[in-house]
């Protein structure tokens, strides 16, 4: 086929209903969100001292700190989304919640007593909190993923891998609620460790299922 | 003109097209050069960066300028097919903007991988696209001769032009 047919072709080809790619990633939270939900209820469900809980600054740093990393992730990736991206100064919110959480580690570990680091490192749900985020960042994932099939980004790895850090980020607020270990020493630990095996199933996913 | 197009505009969207074409052609002829790849593969190139415009228009955004998603896409779709060809370093392109000012015709007798993956499409796709592209008939004209309606000759079309796309992925595999 020469290149003045193919363009005929195109040209006749119609103008297909606009597609939004916010509204599409807008779309694909709320239905992952569904998902992440029904596990939420079927397995973790808020814990009994939430009331009181929420007084605490430990308990309110998880919240705050899953959600500045949660909004700048989801932005940046639905940025390189499209092919004349660039990540400009959004790049650096995602340092954010790293900074807000080395303070809060730096605090724990100067108002407790050192021999009670690692039991607060470790505290009680570690093998849980690893298991039970990404699961519940599965439904965002694939949602996101599938929305982000309409976009066209340069780089499918390191957007799928920014799906699935938005997505434990999501999962890690539902997670906070439910989680009774609150030191940033347990947060600064697991968390991460459940982000990043999430980024790396989004970057799988993403060369898998982005390229175009 | 790309709003135009975007709104259905058809001669803008075809004159858009080639002038894009032509600037393309550009590019991959002096990125080729450079590699020293053959330059067997230049008009491959262009077909597939005229496809990709064309079924991720949507990803352009109307308040920013066309003219370095255009080159987005290109660069990606040129990098592609030089390594295809076996090109060991790709090196950085120059902007987008020289090759605007320097169009170049097409070479007639450059035969493409389009026409092979015209192939693995369906009969009723593969008649359609010929229809309109290698004819050169009109979506009336091809609707009354297969007595389809024309938005299913429309639909068709989308279709064909998809799965064209989706084949070439596959073919780079």
């Amino acid at each position: 086929m020469r290149t003045s047919e193919l363009i005929a072709a195109l040209a006749a080809d119609p103008v297909p209903e606009p597609i939004r790619l916010g509204q599409r990633v807008a779309a694909a939270i709320v239905l992952g969100l569904i998902g992440s939900l029904a596990i939420y209820a079927l397995f973790l469900g808020p814990r009994p001292d939430i009331a009181e809980a929420g007084r605490t600054v430990r308990f309110g740093l998880k919240f705050v700190d899953a959600f500045a990393f949660a909004l700048p992730s989801l932005l940046l990736m639905l940025r390189l989304a499209r092919p004349d991206a660039k990540p400009g100064a959004l790049a650096f919110w995602l340092l954010l919640p790293f900074l807000l959480l080395s303070a809060g580690v730096a605090v724990e570990l100067l108002v407790v007593p050192s021999n009670q680091w690692l039991s607060r490192l470790i505290g009680q749900h570690a093998m849980f909190c690893t298991r039970m985020i990404p699961l519940m960042a599965a439904p965002l994932l694939a949602a996101l993923i599938v929305a982000l099939r309409a976009g066209a980004p340069l780089h499918p790895a390191l957007t799928g891998a920014l799906a699935g850090a938005a997505s434990a980020g999501i999962a890690a607020l539902l997670y906070a609620s439910h989680c009774p270990d609150d030191s940033p020493l347990f947060v600064a630990t697991w968390y991460p460790l459940a982000t990043l095996i999430c980024a790396g199933a989004g970057a799988l996913a993403g060369r898998r299922f982005l390229a175009w | 003109m790309m709003k135009a197009a975007i709104a259905g505009d058809e001669g803008a969207y075809r004159r858009l097209l080639e002038e894009i074409a032509r600037s393309v052609r550009a590019m991959a002829r002096a990125a080729f050069a450079r590699a020293r790849v053959g330059d067997a593969d230049i008009e491959d190139a262009v077909q597939e960066t005229l496809l990709a415009i064309h079924l991720k228009r949507h990803t352009w955004d109307a308040r920013q300028k066309l003219a370095p998603w255009v080159y987005a896409i290109a660069r990606h779709k040129i990098v592609d097919a030089m390594r295809r060809r076996g090109a060991r370093r790709v090196e950085p392109l120059e902007d987008f903007q020289d090759f605007l000012a320097a169009p170049e015709p097409e070479d007639p007798h450059a035969l493409s991988d389009a026409r092979r993956l015209l192939e693995t499409l369906a009969p009723r796709q593969r008649d359609i696209v010929s229809s309109i592209s290698l004819e050169g008939q009109s979506i009336a004209a091809t609707a009354a001769r297969l007595s389809m309606s024309e938005v299913a000759v429309r639909v068709a079309l989308h279709r064909a032009l998809r799965s064209l796309g989706a084949a070439w992925r596959r073919s780079m595999a």
